[in-house]
């Protein structure tokens, strides 16, 4: 069916691969040195600030939520407003097998999280994704709106607006319990889940399902035009994002031993969509970036001075819109870039 | 007798009161150099679309080797072996000429849906994909963002992805349009280089092209066929030459 | 369960607060029907403008019409403004720059209004014609809400009629329709954003206004009811202004309905319509089919 150019020969193959373009391509995956970083500041950061180690979980399952969306919008391009449904999912799939009683096993909960979330992640993808624009905008709020007037509706199991409180939850392991008072145990925990999920993301990325994601980003209609299934891959992409999403909600309902309806709501959604565009989506390391800068601010900022705050948020808000959609990632990237191009003219 | 790789029957496309394609019969043979030409808005790139899959004919039926492919979405007709160029090129703009050929040749073999393994493992897609380049003389181009590119190697990059895709059946819509003319040579030898097999079928406007490329004419005017023939056999008909080539004149005149 | 309640009076209920709900929404619609521009900002700008009219009968002791005329105009005149510097550079920018933006705006205009008014809610005084009930024949009905009813119809009926029969209507159709192609015939499309910002815009001040009994005023108002105006536009159709009236007093009568009926998870019935409207038809109600 297919038609053959003309046939390639050893050293003429090897002469291309060769090609620095090439090249590029194949070592794309290859770890450097400077991805140790997150990792070595979060270990020294349990070192160094024991007493603010609340603050460092609550940070590590922000990246996690953030990396999550990263996957369904910086690589699969899906604009969304509603991802705190599969965040809150998670959440209330820990919070409500932990409250009543049924399981309170950590490691397993997590997984069950995931699970729920991807099925309805899944489900809510199928239908969906279908549409886009405005049109899907609105879908994705308005799941996410059911789903957390559904646990409103539902607070004989779910507490309602009070939500669960003191979720008893299983040693890890057997061994390692979680301690209100100090949250080592909470920390290294999420901190493990997060470098899981990290890797498994890091992996998809540089797949090639990862690459005809791009694609899909960057220019659908091409994609269709190249016999891609494109409705398929984005399904998929989907419901993989929406099981980590679940996975940072878990983690959020078990570090807390607490979850409520603020896990679906608009607000959440809406901050992880900031955070990932401080950041910088379609980086990887945009989540991280964009959750340390925007978790620091708002820890020093909005507590003191809550409207200032806001005001501050907004305008950089509309600064990074009219000027760095790219974020912080984007900025340090092409200034990356520019400094490449003097130093090769000098 | 000549096999015939694409055929469409009694092809029609309305919209609403307007009929853009109408019921147009049409065939190419395999191995055909094919060009379609005709004034703008007869048709052309209706018709390509109709082909491909990217509109759905009011009536009429599209058959790719014998078999009907009408009911078929675009991507699975490209499974088929159909492939096409774009009028204003449809590149990955973020990506390199190579990362655009590559998702291509990256569909095509089957590589694509894999999720636990890293891209750059796939050598042969790679490999494949520089060679396509090199022969479209883009080697050097190979590392760049095609944003960053010339047009005029960018529609080059248009090229690659769609000759990546191997297809039987290859419609280049205006595959010069835009580019600048120091340029167009480029282009011109490319898809004179194509491989025997395919059956190229060619949207153009500039006569030189067609005659320099085209074994076989169809004129389209008003979503219909006018005429087909030889390229010279076009030339000199006198209904062709008032209706498009009459205008083509007259704009050279005086423009 | 309530008895008593007559049919007529929830009608009226529903269709009243649908009303605010149009006033507000109505720009919204027209703006992203014509600019396709994602403005989830048209609640600040419902604030601003019910904040200035309300604050101008309260404080400065302005009557009822000229203070609506104000909080039409200084909303406009902002709206118009801000049209000019930032939106209009992101026009050809993503959806999500757009989002983004909106956002930001949001927030800006909250805090804005925190720190020049403060936080707490604003209460419009009526007039003292709009006070008390009125006499309908088949029942007895507040005369705001009746005055409410018969503004929206009035609005809604002038601004079909304005864009169906007038030039700048043609105009505003046109580049719905066709926005290269309005361009070639000489209308000045960006003449044209700008003055349909700006007047959506006013329309949202007017409601702002005129709803705050309904949806309140106070500083979260653009957050508080971002998801209800979005509905409104979407189910309704981007840019049909009829569209959006109908979607709104659906939504103000099954609003009120379920708030009678089924307290506890009324708004989810809402959501799960919603959900499978734009699913069934995703341009909305009378919105325009994309090719």
């Amino acid at each position: 069916m297919n038609v053959a150019l003309a046939p390639a020969d050893e050293p003429a193959a090897a002469a291309r691969l060769a090609h620095p373009a090439a090249r590029a391509l194949i070592r794309r995956h290859y770890f450097r040195w400077w991805e140790a970083l997150p990792w070595a500041a979060a270990i020294g950061f349990y070192f160094a600030f024991p007493a603010y180690l609340a603050f460092g979980t609550e940070l590590l399952i922000t990246v996690l939520f953030a990396l999550s969306l990263d996957l369904a919008l910086g690589y699969a391009g899906i604009i969304t407003l509603g991802h705190a449904a599969f965040f809150g999912t998670g959440a209330y799939a820990v919070g409500l097998l932990a409250f009543h009683g049924v399981w309170t096993e950590p490691i397993t909960s997590l997984v069950l999280a995931a699970m729920v979330a991807a099925a309805i992640g899944f489900a809510s993808g199928l239908v969906l994704l279908r549409t886009r624009g405005l049109t899907l905008l609105m879908l994705t709020i308005c799941t996410m709106a059911l789903l957390q007037e559904a646990a409103n509706m539902a607070h004989d199991y779910t507490g309602g607006f009070d939500g669960l409180p003191n979720l008893p939850i299983a040693p890890i392991f057997g061994a390692f319990a979680f301690n209100p008072l100090y949250d080592n145990t909470q920390y290294l925990y999420a901190l493990a889940v997060l470098l899981i999920s990290f890797l498994f993301v890091r992996t998809l990325v540089y797949s090639p399902f990862g690459q005809s994601l791009t694609g899909i980003r960057e220019n659908l209609l091409r994609m269709h035009a190249v016999g891609a299934p494109v409705r398929r891959r984005l399904v998929i992409c989907y419901t993989i994002s929406a099981a980590l999403a679940g996975v940072a909600g878990g983690l959020w309902a078990q570090t807390n031993a607490y979850v409520n309806l603020s896990a679906l709501d608009l607000d959440r959604a809406a901050t992880v969509l900031i955070i990932l565009i401080l950041g910088g989506y379609g980086r990887l390391y945009g989540a991280f970036v964009g959750a340390a800068a925007y978790l620091a601010l708002e820890h020093f900022l909005a507590r003191v001075y809550p409207t200032a705050w806001q005001l501050g948020l907004g305008l950089l808000l509309v600064a990074i819109a009219l000027f760095a959609h790219n974020g912080i990632l984007g900025i340090g990237a092409m200034l990356w870039r520019r400094y490449g191009r003097r130093r090769a003219a000098a | 007798m000549t096999a015939i790789s694409l055929e469409t029957e009694g092809l029609s496309r309305h919209f609403g009161a307007l009929t853009a394609v109408n019921r147009v019969d049409f065939k190419l043979a395999a191995g055909a150099r094919h060009a379609l030409i005709g004034p703008n808005g007869a048709g052309k790139t209706t018709f390509i679309n109709l082909l491909t899959g990217v509109l759905m004919p009011t009536r009429g039926r599209v058959l790719l080797a014998g078999r009907d492919i009408t009911a078929r979405a675009q991507a699975e007709r490209v499974k088929l072996g159909i492939a096409r160029t774009f009028q204003i090129n449809r590149l990955f703009r973020g990506l390199s000429a190579l990362e655009n050929v590559c998702i291509s040749v990256a569909e095509r073999v089957g590589a694509a849906p894999s999720m636990f393994y890293p891209a750059g493992r796939r050598a042969d897609v790679i490999e494949e994909s520089m060679h396509l380049l090199e022969t479209l003389k883009l080697g050097d181009a190979a590392r760049h963002r095609v944003s960053e590119l010339p047009y005029g190697r960018q529609r080059l990059v248009e090229l690659a992805i769609a000759i990546g895709l191997r297809p039987q059946v290859l419609l280049l819509d205006e595959p010069a349009a835009g580019v600048p003319s120091a340029e167009t040579h480029i282009i011109l030898d490319a898809i004179e280089r194509l491989p025997e097999q395919i059956a190229v079928l060619i949207i153009e406007h500039d006569m030189d092209v067609v005659f320099r490329f085209a074994r076989r004419v169809t004129v389209m005017v008003g979503g219909a066929v006018f005429a087909e023939g030889t390229p010279r056999e076009i030339e000199a008909n006198p209904q062709v030459r008032s209706v498009y080539l009459g205008q083509a004149a007259e704009l050279a005149a005086h423009g | 369960m309530i008895e008593n309640i007559d049919f007529a009076d929830i009608l009226l209920g529903g269709i009243s607060a649908g009303t605010v709900l149009f006033i507000v929404s109505v720009g919204l619609s027209i703006t992203m029907g014509l600019m396709g521009f994602v403005n989830l900002a048209h609640g600040a700008f419902a604030m601003f403008g019910g904040y200035v009219i309300v604050l101008a009968m309260n404080r400065a002791h302005i009557g009822f019409a000229a203070s609506l005329a104000l909080g039409f105009a200084v909303t406009a005149v902002l709206s118009a403004v801000l049209e000019r510097l930032l939106y209009r550079r992101l026009y050809r920018a993503g959806e999500l720059d757009q989002v983004l933006f909106t956002i930001g705006l949001i927030f800006i205009f909250i805090a804005a209004t925190v720190i020049v008014v403060g936080p707490e809610s604003q209460l419009l005084t009526l007039p003292p014609g709009l006070r008390g009930q009125l006499d309908l024949g088949f029942t007895h009905y507040r005369t705001y809400s009746v005055f409410l009813i018969v503004v929206g119809f009035l609005i809604v009926a002038g601004i079909w009629l304005a864009v169906e029969r007038t030039r700048i209507g043609a105009q505003i159709r046109a580049t719905v329709d066709n926005r290269r192609m309005a361009e070639s015939l000489g209308i000045n499309v960006d003449r044209l954003f700008t003055i349909t910002f700006a007047f959506g815009s006013g329309m949202a001040a007017i409601g702002g206004g005129l709803g705050a009994e309904f949806l309140g005023l106070d500083p979260q108002y653009p957050l508080k009811y971002l998801v209800y105006f979005l509905i409104v536009v979407s189910v309704g159709g981007l840019g049909s202004v009829v569209g959006v009236y109908c979607a709104a007093l659906l939504l103000g009568v099954l609003d009120f309905v379920l708030k009678l009926y089924v307290p506890k998870g009324g708004t989810m019935f809402i959501y799960v319509l919603t959900i499978l409207l734009l699913l069934w038809r995703p341009q909305g109600l009378f919105g325009r089919k994309e090719p």
